[in-house]
């Protein structure tokens, strides 16, 4: 329990941290998505060469 | 409490200002006002309309994401507007109340916060969908913020005209994040929304009662006075007809933009005629009524040319043979 009633001030900034922190959660959830979004998209593949190196296939 | 913690006035934080207001120390809602959310639901609006319309499919992820970096760009160069124009900000009583004059936020917060989104937006833009999108996004809020609000605004009665183009870029930025380029339809897009700010403002601008004088900002009503104002309203929609026709020829136009383009041009210039017709004393009689009811109809205007390219957009996609055969 406060043992003060919060300034004006304090509920302001109280406003602004929160909204900051769930803007940068939404912003997190949304790179996210579009690295999903990217990757499982049909032209998304990747290159011959790194896949070949990979295995030791060709060298 | 330490020096450090007190405004750069040597008050403190949340301190009463003389004036009445509070310094510093702003809620999250104060930034968010400066990104003009009411001009942004246009920018959101027109560029949804510029991705779905274009012919190529999006990822909905992809598609979100663009639709929210471009409302991003479009708030920063509200927030970079008002950090520039704070000082005639001031001076108005409509925008005396804003977070910059009230002393809620200084005009540093906003600067950095503007420019911060700014370069946030079209990286993200750019990284989520193409480059052509985020150069397109990066000039909006050049074109915005230093040609319009820094350089026209306080030179010319014609800042509207040309300032307009920034309001008119986001369905071609919303069209270039799905294809990749810019194309007739999206130019014709951008040319629609360009030649209708003119009127639809100075319709606003006749009665409206605003102290721009005060402020410095030259306005067509108080420059060349009413009756070259109400030419001016007459001589752009006549612009703007054919240009709202012209997207009916492209391979966006369809039955639906048609039949909305014939009646909400008859409509608009109907009003834009009476409006040419009539003098002061005729609208100081009636309290502005028309001039009043265009302003609204110029409104549903965009509204609607907007929705019936979305209508025939959709049914393209669900192949209705008429919609589907439609196009250059």
């Amino acid at each position: 329990m406060p043992f003060r009633a919060p300034h004006e001030m304090h509920k302001r900034r109280f406003s602004r941290n929160l909204g900051l922190g769930l803007v940068l959660a939404a912003f997190v959830a949304l790179v996210f998505g579009l690295t999903i979004a990217k990757v499982s998209q049909d032209d998304f593949t990747v290159p011959q060469t790194e896949k070949g190196a990979g295995y030791g296939e060709d060298g | 409490m330490s020096d450090a913690s007190l405004n750069a006035d040597g008050t403190q934080p949340g301190a009463a200002h003389p004036d009445g207001t509070q310094q510093g120390d702003a809620g999250f809602s104060d930034f968010f006002s400066l990104l003009k959310p009411r001009v942004m639901s246009l920018v959101v609006f027109t560029a949804l309309v510029g991705l779905l319309a274009a012919p190529v499919a999006v990822h909905p992820i992809v598609g979100f994401a663009a639709i929210l970096f471009i409302a991003i760009g479009g708030g920063a160069s509200g927030a970079l507007n008002m950090w520039w124009d704070a000082d005639i900000d001031r001076i108005m009583k409509r925008t005396r109340s804003r977070a910059i004059p009230a002393g809620r936020i200084t005009e540093g917060e906003a600067f950095g916060f503007g420019i911060a989104l700014a370069g946030i937006s079209v990286v993200m833009l750019g990284l989520a969908t193409n480059f052509m999108a985020a150069g397109l996004l990066a000039f909006t809020i050049f074109f915005y913020v230093v040609v319009y609000s820094m350089w026209l605004k306080r030179w010319t009665p014609q800042n509207i005209v040309i300032g307009g183009a920034a309001g008119a870029f986001p369905p071609m930025i919303g069209w270039a994040a799905a294809t990749g380029s810019v194309s007739v339809e999206s130019v014709l897009m951008f040319a629609l929304i360009f030649m209708w700010t003119p009127p639809h403002f100075w319709a606003l601008a006749l009665f409206m009662k605003s102290d721009y004088d005060k402020a410095g900002v030259p306005m067509l009503t108080s420059t060349h006075g009413r009756r070259v104002t109400r030419n001016h309203i007459m001589a752009y929609t006549l612009l703007l007809v054919p240009v709202s026709f012209a997207l009916c020829f492209t391979s966006i136009g369809g039955p639906a933009y048609i039949i909305a383009a014939v009646l909400l041009n008859a409509l608009f210039l109907r009003g834009a005629w009476t409006i040419w017709r009539r003098d002061e004393a005729a609208a100081e009689v009636d309290g502005y009524a028309v001039e009043k009811k265009v302003f609204r109809h110029s409104l549903y205007y965009l509204f609607g040319l907007f929705v019936a390219i979305l209508i025939d957009a959709t049914l393209r996609g669900m192949d209705i043979a008429p919609f589907a055969a439609w196009g250059l």
